[in-house]
């Protein structure tokens, strides 16, 4: 009863000055809405990311080869998919070409060549047309699968692409296939790339080394068993560790996690700044306030008023002010979500944790810079804060 | 009922309140020895800076003195905590003073209210009771006006109503008449005088003979000490 009617005496109190109290609010008000808002960003950049890693399979492993003379050949390939627990393995090579059709140019594509499983293995799915084959490979045919965007910007719609010709890098390919959409990952735009036979590519890049592998384990229980095996493999063959490096997607997703994590860490941590600068206006405002009635103080202890009483009324309003400042920071940066996630293309979401951490935060905030000035308060002697004119 | 036998409410003895102003030390209060009993009616006159209100600020526990002791419903102040302090002015001391020192944002009402609020009395009550206050001094139609609504004499009422509304046994007014025209002021007497015959132990501190007169009995202060003590009648 005795908090209400504080409670109710703090809101007169900062509506007895608007604006000052808005003023004073609107630190906080910035303070709340950049943590906000900054968090849900790193925590939306997070969550795009790991899901696209998490969409190319969980039994996904892959194996770059670091060292220049150690050199593996399809032998290499088909020996390590007979290792135990490794199900899927597809070499790849990547370059960029510029692609041409009758209706349309883009430059600047990603062009994988990989085998016959390797949509397989990081979980692609056919629109239309038909996959790449073993045979593709072992003949050295100029065919390719084309990700969804390449075959609406060249051809309009998947369907018309099948069987088209298409130009990549000067040497003609045929159309046979095009992916569903799959939107955009760690490693750029999924759709916008194509795939052509392994065999054909190595020669087109004039590249016939074998420096990075995409497998798959028989099943996610069998990711650790497989990636041992491959090291085992690899070790025997290049005769160092350092040779070569075999990640499964979990140690990717934790890496990537660790530096989103940081990344969260320094945002809020940088906002944070801003609200501790919101403290202090709140803090230096109440020191105003509490000298402003010295004279209030000093009739209200004559008449009664204990020490906790003044202390409670004093921190209550820098609790309302900051508080309230929060809730309104929290408000506009839900506002915000939207227009955000549109400009940054991503979905940015405002986790309960971070309301929950927000409102924690600027009620702390008016604690801590409300205490000083109201213990300031309480403790005049009233005496000296009657006679203050 | 013959004042004698009264039991002794205020007790202070050798009183000295000195202020360091540089190298020079002024004596607010220089030795000053008084006793009032329940139910008198006490007037404390003297000039300008001859100490009237810092003896009434140590009668109403707002200061304490430098030495000497002050008993209180036969208990030295110096026993008691912040907090009970706060308690004895809440609730034993009820305070009037020339500048009326009422809120200014707050209503007559609210401002009535305020001492029984720091009683922690239900707000029902406390309402109740503040109303009652109000009305006694004449206010019960003016309940909702602020202090800049109404008159100094109807300001200085609503403080009287404030200082009766936890019903303390001791009034303590200084100077209450002092900012009042003096047709007002003769209203504020008149509520004094209803108060003392009510039982209300009244000290009333004034620079001005005829207001002083008024009282059953007058301490005459000057530079700090009492000069003369004197009951009316008593001669
Ligand atoms: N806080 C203070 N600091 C210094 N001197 C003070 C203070 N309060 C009162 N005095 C001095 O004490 C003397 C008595 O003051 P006061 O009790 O207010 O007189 P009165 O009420 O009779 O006019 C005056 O000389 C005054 O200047
Ligand atoms: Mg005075």
């Amino acid at each position: 009863m005795v908090y209400t009617e504080a409670f109710i005496s703090a809101v007169k109190a900062i509506w007895a000055h608007k604006m000052r109290s808005f003023l004073t609010m609107l630190g906080i008000i910035i303070g709340i809405f950049s943590v906000t808002a900054l968090i849900s960003v790193a925590q939306g950049t997070t969550a795009s990311v790991t899901s696209s890693i998490e969409s190319m399979g969980s039994n996904l492993l892959t194996i770059n080869i670091m060292d220049r003379r150690t050199s593996l050949d399809a032998k290499d390939i088909e020996a390590i998919s007979e290792l135990e627990g490794v199900g899927m393995v597809s070499p790849y090579v990547q370059s960029t070409y510029t692609l041409r059709s009758s209706i349309s140019t883009m430059e600047d594509i990603s062009t994988y060549g990989v085998n016959a499983d390797y949509t397989k293995i990081v979980e692609y799915t056919l629109a239309t047309g038909r996959e790449l084959t073993d045979e593709d490979s072992d003949k050295r045919m100029r065919v390719a699968v084309l990700g969804s965007e390449v075959a609406t910007e060249l051809y309009n719609t998947a369907d018309a692409a099948i069987g088209q010709e298409i130009s990549i890098g000067g040497t003609r390919f045929t159309v046979v296939g095009v992916l569903e959409s799959e939107g955009t990952s760690s490693s750029g735009n999924e759709d916008e790339m194509i795939l052509i036979p392994f065999s054909t590519a190595q020669r087109m890049m004039k590249n016939t080394d074998i420096s990075s592998i995409y497998a798959s384990a028989t099943s996610s229980d069998t990711v650790e068993l497989a990636q041992e095996n491959i090291e085992d493999y690899l070790y025997q063959v290049s005769g160092s560790e350092d040779n070569y490096m075999v990640f499964n997607q979990s140690e990717v997703l934790e890496s990537l996690e660790g530096v989103t994590g940081t990344l969260t860490m320094m945002l809020g941590g940088i906002a944070a700044i801003s609200l501790l600068v919101g403290g202090i206006g709140i803090m230096n405002i109440m020191l105003v306030s509490v000298t402003e009635r010295t004279r209030e103080i000093g009739i209200q202890k004559a008449i009664g008023a204990t020490r906790k009483d003044i202390l409670t009324q004093f921190l209550i309003e820098a609790i309302l002010v900051s508080g309230l400042g929060g809730l309104l920071g929290l408000g506009l940066a839900y506002v915000s979500t939207g227009p955000l996630g549109s400009v940054l293309d991503m979905t940015v979401e405002i986790e309960s944790w971070v309301v929950i951490v927000s409102i924690g935060f600027s009620l702390a905030v008016g604690i801590v810079f409300g205490i000083y000035p109201a213990i300031r308060a309480s403790k005049l002697n009233p005496i000296d804060a009657l006679r203050y004119e | 009922m013959k004042k004698e036998e009264a039991k002794v409410i205020i007790d202070i003895r050798n009183m000295y309140k000195i202020y360091e102003m540089g190298s020079e030390e002024v004596h607010a209060l220089d030795g000053v020895n008084l006793q009032i009993r329940e139910h008198e009616f006490v007037a404390i006159i003297g000039p300008s800076g001859s100490g009237k209100s810092t003896l009434m600020n140590m009668i109403g526990c707002l200061d304490t003195p430098t030495s000497g002791e002050y008993i209180l419903d036969g208990i030295s102040i110096e026993n008691y905590t912040e907090n009970e302090l706060a308690h004895i002015r809440n609730v034993k001391i009820g305070f009037i003073f020339q500048q009326f020192n009422l809120f200014r944002r707050l209503t007559a009402l609210e401002n009535v209210e305020m001492p029984a609020k720091y009683n922690r009395v239900p707000v029902e009550e406390r309402r109740a009771r503040a109303v009652e206050a109000l009305k006694m001094v004449g206010l019960g139609e003016r309940i909702y006006h602020r202090p800049t609504e109404l008159s100094g004499g109807q300001q200085q009422r609503v403080a009287i109503a404030r200082s009766l509304v936890n019903k303390p046994p001791i009034l303590l007014a200084d100077e209450p008449t002092g900012n009042l025209d003096s047709k007002s002021g003769e209203e504020i007497m008149k509520m004094m005088h209803q108060l003392h015959s009510e039982g209300n132990t009244i000290i009333l501190i004034t620079h001005d003979n005829d207001i002083a007169e008024e009282a059953d009995r007058v301490v005459r202060i000057f530079d700090g000490r009492i000069h003369e003590d004197k009951q009316k009648g008593a001669k």
